[in-house]
């Protein structure tokens, strides 16, 4: 059975802790990005294969990050949900699939983009992105079925289950991706990610990928919130809050 | 809402207990902080008007449903950590009969002893009168007959607690009459019966309480 | 009372699903008439010449038996939770993926077992080698359940849903791709005279993951979904 610690006090103080956090680490995103991004598009030279195509990186990088480390946050959250029943991990797991469907299109539409010059089209059924299209689809599954159950807390534990089942397919299908385009395609075009980066590089990459979970922190924080809100709108505290 | 007791003076053989149970439907409160408890040779009738959370509380009470807070304990221990003991000793006949349309009664009931792992359906069918459509798919039956199909479940071996939901729902007077035998038999044997109705059953025994829900 | 011998509630819930579909062979067709139907409409939808559909065959054919399993799934659980039997279910002693997984098992051999019958038959009318053929009737043999154990999950998440028949298919299908993948590269494989050994290896290891963790999944599931 809950404790009274699960129970009422964790969404409530995270309530109020939320709303002291989300300020600074709404700054610290701003400053990263800032930084991250003047080092990548203004101080790193350009690419000697690529020219300045290659800079795209600085968001379809992180974006590929995190669309992948959502997933995974979010299958983490929904095991401690189901197996503690901490209501807050109910409400992160379900804040965050929202965010990672962004990322993870995010860096769809960036991959394609940076095809178009590179492969001479928008698409190809390269592995990687083959199996980031199917990982959008599995956030899409996680969303529907949030988005199709009335009551919340059924909904969460129900998208929980899938996210878990989910992330023990993550691994298995981009396996069987890879496999199958190694098979049809031979091996896959020249791709991101090249080993050898130069540190000029790299370092802005890092800078943007840290800003990016700064801005998830941020709006994981700001939506959990408002679930929170809506999900206690009968307890006290919440009622107390609300304006009349 | 002030918390409501339905728990008797000296309840220190109280089989089932709930503790403060609060359950929400659909963003509605039904109850909050309910107290009830039922002792071995107990009867707990629980009544309210539609709407008023019996079936949740049923559901509660048999593992099905979750209570948005509160506990529940059987035998002195929660029934988290021993659901499979504590569902093998309950019978539990719920709002819906959930009897099969294409299988025949006695396949109804040997399919519930082979869950339940209970015996006896020939009895069963007897008592309760359902030799003439044994044979017969449910799907042929009249309400009544189904909830009788329903209702022989709780004859097929002998279980400490009865849970049942609205249990004289399509039952004939005869039908009626024998469910309040068999209420009565149950008692006085020892089990413990909570039961959710519209009619208020013949009181009178000293194990017979009421909880009035949703006033 | 004693809780139910395990092994007693297993064989009860499959006899009591066979005899189900038994009563109601009509229903039990529908898939099977379905996965005929879809290959037809692929074969008619590919133009009147042979070459193509000699590669596109195993694809056609795994993608029909995968469309077909998932149609059939819808009926898992949903006149269970209809007529109020899944509740007893539920609430009976017995462990409930034991009993998940015998009614996964008894769509299975209703719903599976035909249509790895009837795939030959299919896979000559679109041409498939004949060196093919006992391939693609151990790849569906080693795929085909594998549909019925993920998608018992998503039905179980579902069967609550008003709107549950397509959902079941969104939350569903991109699991498939494994399965997908594996089962037609080993039926391609075979036809063009390669070995299939390393596409079936991994429809058995896929096989083996399954039958152990979807039936505790779909437990949960369902009674997540009965809440």
């Amino acid at each position: 059975m809950r404790t009274p610690f699960n129970h009422l006090a964790a969404p409530m103080h995270f309530y109020r802790w939320g709303a002291r956090l989300v300020p600074w680490l709404g700054a610290c995103t701003v400053v990263l990005l800032a930084l991250g991004w003047w080092g990548g598009l203004v101080l790193a030279p350009p690419d000697y294969q690529q020219g300045d195509g290659f800079r795209i990186i600085y968001v379809h990088v992180p974006s590929a990050w995190m669309s992948l480390f959502v997933y995974v946050v979010m299958a983490g959250a929904g095991a401690v949900a189901l197996i503690w029943r901490v209501k807050l991990a109910e409400v992160l797991m379900a804040a965050s699939a929202p965010l990672g469907a962004w990322f993870t299109f995010l860096a769809l539409a960036t991959g394609s983009i940076w095809g178009k010059p590179m492969w001479g089209t928008y698409w190809v059924w390269d592995a990687r992105l083959t199996s980031e299209l199917i990982l959008l689809f599995l956030y899409l599954g996680v969303i529907a079925l949030l988005a199709a159950n009335e009551d919340r807390r059924r909904a969460s534990r129900a998208a929980a289950v899938l996210a878990l089942v989910g992330v023990v397919n993550v691994p298995i299908i981009h396996f069987s991706v890879q496999w199958w385009s190694t098979l049809h395609q031979g091996p896959s075009v020249g791709s991101f990610g090249a080993p050898s980066i130069h540190s000029s590089m790299l370092v802005p990459l890092l800078v943007s990928a840290l800003a990016f979970k700064c801005y998830y922190l941020t709006v994981l924080i700001m939506r959990a919130r408002c679930e929170i809100v809506e999900r206690e709108r009968n307890s006290a505290w919440v009622r107390e809050m609300l304006p009349r | 809402m002030p918390a409501r007791h339905a728990t008797a003076p000296g309840a220190q053989t109280a089989v089932l207990e709930a503790h403060r149970l609060t359950c929400f439907r659909g963003g509605r409160m039904l109850f909050r902080d309910l107290d009830l408890s039922v002792a071995a040779g107990e009867m707990l009738e629980i009544h309210g008007p539609n709407g008023s959370g019996k079936t949740t509380l049923l559901r509660v009470l048999c593992a099905l449903t979750e209570a948005e807070s509160g506990e529940v304990r059987w035998r002195g221990r929660p029934l988290r950590g021993q659901r499979e003991s504590y569902l093998a000793s309950l019978r539990y006949v719920g709002h819906q009969d959930g009897v099969k349309l294409a299988l025949s009664v006695r396949e109804n009931l040997e399919v519930a002893a082979r869950l339940g792992g209970g015996s006896g359906t020939e009895s069963a069918i007897h008592r309760f009168g359902l030799e003439a459509v044994a044979e017969t798919p449910a799907r042929a039956l009249s309400a009544g007959q189904r909830r009788r199909t329903a209702l022989a479940r709780l004859l097929l071996g002998p279980a400490p607690l009865w849970l049942l939901d609205e249990p004289f729902t399509a039952l004939d007077d005869d039908g009626a009459r024998l469910m309040q035998e068999l209420l009565a038999r149950q008692v006085e044997a020892g089990g413990a019966v909570l039961l959710s109705t519209h009619r208020p059953l013949a009181a009178g025994s000293a194990g017979h309480r009421r909880l009035e829900l949703g006033r | 009372m004693r809780p139910a011998p395990a092994r007693s509630a297993f064989l009860g819930m499959l006899r009591r699903d066979l005899l189900i579909a038994w009563r109601s062979p009509v229903e039990v067709l529908h898939p099977l008439v379905f996965f005929v139907i879809v290959v037809t409409l692929f074969r008619l939808g590919s133009g009147p010449g042979q070459h193509a559909l000699a590669a596109l065959g195993p694809g056609v054919l795994w993608m029909a038996a995968l469309l077909a399993t998932l149609l059939g799934l819808d009926a898992l659980f949903r006149s269970d939770f209809e007529d109020g039997s899944l509740e007893q279910i539920l609430a009976s002693p017995a462990p409930l993926p034991l009993l998940v997984a015998a009614k996964v098992l008894a769509h299975w051999l209703v719903a599976g077992l035909p249509l790895l019958i009837l795939s030959p038959l299919l896979a000559i009318a679109l041409g498939l080698p004949d060196a093919a053929l006992p391939v693609l009737l151990l790849s569906l043999a080693l795929g085909s359940p594998v549909l019925s154990l993920v998608g018992a999950i998503g039905v179980a998440l579902t069967v609550g849903l008003r709107r549950g028949g397509t959902l079941v298919a969104l939350l569903v299908l991109p699991l498939y791709i494994p399965v997908l993948v594996f089962g037609t590269q080993a039926v391609t494989a075979a036809g063009a005279g390669l070995p299939p050994t390393g596409a079936l290896y991994m429809l058995s290891a896929l096989l083996v993951l399954a039958a152990v963790l979807s039936p505790p999944a779909a437990a949960a599931a369902l009674r997540i979904s009965l809440d």
